[in-house]
This record gives structure tokens, sequence and C-alpha cells, in this order.
């Protein structure tokens, strides 16, 4: 039965994938795009893997979809296709592709058969940091300098993102296309949605301490809850200068390093936490995370200012 | 047959299908699609390694599992910014290509 699934699910991975590669129409790639990523979180769940699941659903698929529908919406006049490729060559593709494919599934019969893992040490060492998630555990204890370091690449990608907009409208306004109808749905969703979505952000992020769940997957929500607002129009997004804003932006980053270098007087050590201290510190990491997680993600979705009158 | 075994398949089909989108289809979003698509699938094999690693009660090695979730977060950001280019590439010059300029008429 269990197999039937995963057979079931592995193909429809391949057919859903496959469809979003040769559709003809962007958006029509896109929205299939965003099916694929939700049976793709599915598969992780299969895989014993909770926390990727949910980012999968939150970012992979929600997130990511978002961007490229609002990307595709924009660039939906040019359908040209510029290159016209001979049929050769997409056979030759499709041919380099195929290799490229067996090649790796190949791979699956000649890995070493006793798999060695670090599932042991990490629940050896838990008990210590006061998390009961293995996985939270990882990231925030036994490879913290790598969730730091993928912190600031979101705060890169913020600043690379407004540095796309044209001198005349630095500090303005994202131009997030805004659908102003008064009494549509959507407006009543954007109304009506937030509070339940707050309160189940808090709950994502706390309970992520010892369930799957965190800082990441309750920002995103708290994230698409502010998106779904500024889309129905109910709230403009900020100006970007704005310094309460700044000050969302970097309060995760700045948590972090904070308590980083707070390691050097109490352990000794970079990231290090003081003995006993460990749980309540990453949660106040966790909880300034996942402002900061919230507000980028939305303002990377927002997408760079431009002024009233540009197009 | 395993569930590793079936999703390490799939894993490989999805980077295959991506390859090919990524080569042939001339849109610059169709390419960042394929490319999500990829890394996508490269995430995929990640996680039946994780799976394989399965021991001391947990169904997986958390550290490839954490490892992913940093990496689907890197690949949105890269995401991001390839989005925002493209978009002002297409204010710029009408449409987003990634062709010579001698091509336009």
């Amino acid at each position: 039965m269990e197999t039937g699934f995963d057979i079931a699910l592995a193909l429809l991975l391949l057919c859903v994938g496959g469809w979003s590669v040769i559709a003809r129409n962007m958006m029509t790639a896109v929205i299939v795009f965003i099916a694929y990523g939700l049976l793709l979180s599915l598969a992780w769940v299969r895989l014993h893997a909770i926390d990727v699941s949910l980012t999968e659903a939150a970012i992979g698929s929600g997130a990511t979809g978002l961007l490229m529908v609002i990307a595709a919406h924009k660039v939906a006049g040019d359908t040209k296709r510029v290159v016209q490729l001979s049929r050769g060559f997409h056979v030759l593709a499709a041919v380099f592709a195929a290799l490229v494919a067996v090649g790796i599934a190949a791979l699956a019969f000649v890995l070493p058969g006793e798999p060695s893992s670090l599932a042991a040490p990490v629940l050896e060492r838990l008990p210590d940091s006061g998390l009961g998630n293995p996985v939270a555990g990882v990231l925030f204890v036994f490879r913290s300098f790598d969730t730091l370091l993928e912190k600031v690449v979101l705060l890169l990608a913020l600043i690379g993102v407004w540095a796309l907009a044209r001198d005349a409208d630095w500090g303005g306004v994202p131009g997030l296309r805004l659908f102003r109808e008064r009494h549509s749905v959507l407006t009543l969703l954007a109304r009506t949605l937030p509070p339940i979505g707050f309160v189940f952000a808090i709950y994502m992020t706390w309970a992520g301490a010892d369930v799957p769940g965190g800082a990441f997957q309750g920002g995103t929500v708290l994230a698409a809850m502010w998106i779904l607002v500024m889309v129905a129009g109910v709230r403009r997004p900020p100006r970007i200068s704005s310094p309460p804003l700044r000050l969302a932006i970097v309060a995760g980053p700045v948590v972090f390093l904070a308590i980083g270098f707070l390691g050097f007087l109490a352990p000794g050590a970079f990231l290090a936490y003081p003995e006993g201290f460990a749980k309540p510190l990453i949660v106040a990491m966790e909880t300034a995370l996942t402002l900061s997680i919230a507000v980028i993600l939305g303002l990377l979705i927002a997408g760079p200012p431009k002024g009233e009158d540009a197009p | 047959m395993s569930a590793a075994l079936l999703f390490w398949l799939a894993g490989s089909g999805l980077i295959g299908l991506s390859v090919y989108g990524l080569i042939v289809n001339p849109h610059p979003l169709c390419k960042l699609l394929a490319l999500n698509l990829l890394g996508s699938g490269v995430f995929l094999l990640f996680g039946v390694i994780a799976r394989r690693g399965a021991s001391a009660g947990l169904g997986g090695d958390p550290v490839p599992q954490a490892l992913v979730i940093t990496g689907i977060v890197v690949a949105f950001s890269a995401t991001a910014i390839a989005v925002a280019l493209l978009l002002r590439l297409h204010t710029e010059a009408g449409e987003a290509s990634i062709d010579e300029e001698d091509g336009q008429p």
C-alpha cells in the first residue's frame, strides 16, 4: 500500500515537473511549478523530513511560486520565442539530459553499503541545548554558523533587489501590483485571515524547538499574511527608507551576531552558548529571526521600489 | 522497492528533465524555473541520503535535512535576485531576453 503510494507520487512528480518544463505558456508553467512544490513536500514527508517538507511547501513552492507568478504576469507580452532551435538540437539536448539522469540514477546502486549517519551524535548532545527537535538543534546549535550566514544571504539578496531601483525611486514604495477592488473576496480574506495566521506563525516558531517547525516556517507564514494584506490593497507597502522597517530587517542578524559574540565571554567561542542558557538564547534569537525573515521575504516578493508614474 | 530508492530515481529523473528545459527553453524566466526544478531534484537526492542515515530512532539523519533547509532558503534568495534582474531588463529593453543585441530588429 505504502509502496503503491510512493510509486504514484514519484511518477506524479516526474509528470508534473516535466509538464512545467515543456508548458508553452509561461503562466501555466509557473502554476504547475507551484503544484509540483506541494507534491514534493509530500515526498519529503515520505522521507521522514517534516521540517524540510514545511520549508519546501512555504518557500520552495509558495514564496518562489509567488515571485514567479508576478514575473510571469509582467513578462507575459514576450511570448516570442527568440531562438529558433533546430530539431537536431532538441534531440541532442534530450540525449544529454537523459544521460545525466541515467548517470545519477545509476549512482543509487553504487552507494556505499553501510550508510554513515550523524543522527546518533546529534541525539546524544541534543539534551544539552534544551531543544527537542534534532533539525532545530543542527540549525541553531551544531551548525549555527550556516544559519547565521543564511540570514545574511537573505539580507544581501534584499540589498541586491533594492539596488535595481531607479535612482529617482530610491527610498520609495515597492512596486507591488495592487488589486484595489474594495468588495472583493481578496479584501475579505486580507481582513480575516491575518489574525489566524499570526497566531499560527507564533505557534510554529515556538513549537519549532521541540517538534517540526521553527523561525523560518513561522516567518514565512507571517510574510504570507503581510503579502496578502499588501496585494489586496488593505495596507500599502511601506517606504523602504522607513527606519522601523530597516530595524526589523536587521533585528534577526544583529541579535544572532550579538549572541554569537556573547559566546566569547561565557564559554569562550563564537556562537557557543553559556551552559544552561542555550534554550532561552535560542528562543530570543528565533523570535528576532522570525520578524526579520517575515519582513525580508515580504519585501523580496514586493520587489524594488518604484515611483507612481513608472511603468 | 524502498521509498528511498524510488525517490532517488525520481530525483535523478527530475534533474534530467530540468537540464533539458534549461537548454531548450529560450526565455530567461523558463530557465529560472528549470534551475529551481534542478535544485529541488538535487535536494531530493540529498533527502534520500538523509533517509539512508536513519538510525538512533530518528527517521533520517538531521544534518543533511538541516542543510537542505538552508539550501532551499539560499535558492529562494538567488531566485528573488534573478527575478528582479529579469524584470529590470524587461523594463529597460521592453523584453526579457538573453540574446545578443544584433538578433533584435
